[in-house]
């Protein structure tokens, strides 16, 4: 069995169950969307502090819906025991944690694309042309590494009792390096700063993502184990 | 073709299994008997290669379970009391997601086969949620041999099943050892689990405590023995 066969096999199964019943995309969006009412709320729109607190709140939203998620990624498969299932399948382990790492990427991909255009028409925030590939650079890289961790974590938590308490207490801690440098490559990029000011962050943002998507290659095994 | 070797299994400070030693020839029928707990269904995911021994070594058609895990795998089989389906998708697409995942050829038409073998052609296109049970474990039986497995291994597969669908997995096994495969059955029922069997094994506190042909002895004296096995080590 070819390796990438087996991670499309299970983005393809993932996708299709979830577009059948939406309880994941439409509780991530809806959360992300109640997040960015609140701060709009919150935050008077026109004030130039909250200028400064913009990349914060995005990545706020960002991690709090992408968490709805991957938690779901290993604990809907509990339902009639289907990670036996795909554990008797001939394929290698780490192929599942990429199957789902892809399908946790683009449901996030889905839920961005709607947030974060919603979060700049919200606050009135004119994003500079040249900014907007620097700023889908980051987003990816940052979600990247949020994902990578996460749905590694949750396969770690998926057998324990509170797994839903228990992923984001055990998740946050690990994702505060991509949290402080998304956040601040984003504030840079939304501010227009010159290149070699955020280009440091996207290097860690970088070097976090190439690391949690290899250790799962040779932990990933164990951790189905436990 | 099942060779296990000193098989033991710690799960914290408990041992599960200790010290199993079983060999299962090409084409036997190898019925489990055991009280809750006894480490049957543990010893079945060891050697489905679903979990990993804690000691011992594995043998599967000559090939080490260590070094050819995939090669390995896809000739088993695993019919459980939990079916293994994602209850969002219609049968078809169960079936399609574990084809992907065993590379099977043909698809589609071995779909067909699997589905009209389980009485299930006619649903295949509705969601596994609105199945019954029986329907529902009639179609993890067209899972299991989708890919057309040299080895099954069954847990407790009459679990809450309606005579029909004992019926169908009756057929499916008697045809399945008529075609020399192996099969490892796990059951609580005495009278389906002899009657199909050319070996029984009794496991009990994780140790084989009988290992014999089903002729060796008429089924109230292995009934008698299993209670008196049970009973001793309590």
């Amino acid at each position: 069995m070819n390796f990438f066969s087996g991670i499309s096999a299970i983005i393809w199964k993932d996708l299709k169950a979830e577009f059948r019943t939406k309880q994941l995309l439409s509780s991530m969006l809806i959360f992300a969307v109640l997040t960015l009412i609140i701060f709009v709320f919150a935050f008077d729109p026109t004030k130039d502090v909250v200028r400064q607190v913009f990349p914060g709140m995005i990545w706020v939203c960002i991690v709090f819906a992408g968490v709805l998620g991957v938690n779901r990624s290993f604990v809907s498969e509990k339902q009639n025991d289907c990670l036996t299932g795909i554990l008797l399948a001939p394929i290698n382990r780490t192929a599942i944690y990429y199957g789902k790492t892809g399908g946790n990427l683009i449901y996030m991909a889905i839920v961005e694309v709607i947030a974060l255009p919603l979060f700049a028409v919200l606050f009135n925030y004119n994003i500079p042309a040249a900014s907007i590939f620097p700023l889908i650079l980051v987003v990816f890289l940052g979600t990247l590494g949020f994902i990578a961790v996460g749905t590694f974590l949750a396969a770690l938590t998926s057998n324990a009792r509170s797994s839903e308490i228990l992923l984001p207490i055990i998740l946050f801690p690990v994702m505060v390096p991509v949290i402080l440098s998304a956040v601040q490559a984003t504030g840079a990029i939304l501010s227009g700063a010159q290149t070699a000011d955020w280009v440091s962050w996207l290097k860690i943002l970088t070097a976090f993502d190439v690391i949690f998507l290899t250790v799962p290659v040779l932990l990933f095994e164990y951790v189905l184990e436990v | 073709m099942i060779n296990a070797m000193g098989i033991s299994k710690t799960i914290g400070h408990k041992t599960i299994l200790h010290n199993i030693h079983l060999h299962i020839k090409p084409g036997q029928f190898v019925t489990v008997f055991g009280p809750n707990g006894a480490g049957k269904s543990t010893l079945l995911k060891i050697l489905s290669l679903v979990t990993k021994p804690s000691k011992g070594d594995l043998v599967i058609d000559g090939k080490n379970a260590n070094n050819f895990a995939d090669e390995i795998r896809k000739k088993i089989g695993v019919i459980s009391h939990n079916t293994f389906l994602n209850e969002n998708l219609t049968a078809k697409e169960n079936l399609l997601f574990y084809g992907k995942m065993y590379g099977v050829t043909d698809l589609k038409d071995r779909i067909f086969d699997v589905l009209h073998q389980v009485g299930l052609e006619l649903s295949m296109n509705e969601p596994v949620r609105t199945f019954s049970r029986g329907m529902q474990q009639r179609l993890a039986i067209a899972r299991s041999i989708l890919h057309d497995p040299a080895i099954l291994f069954l847990d407790e597969p009459y679990t809450g099943l309606d005579p029909h669908a004992i019926q169908i997995l009756n057929n499916v096994l008697a045809q399945l050892n008529a075609d020399e495969r192996t099969i490892f059955l796990i059951t609580h029922n005495f009278e389906e689990g002899v009657n199909l069997s050319d070996r029984i094994l009794f496991i009990v506190n994780g140790k084989i405590r009988y290992d014999g042909e089903k002729t060796a002895m008429s089924k109230d004296d292995l009934k008698n023995l299993y209670l008196m096995k049970v009973k001793d080590t309590a």
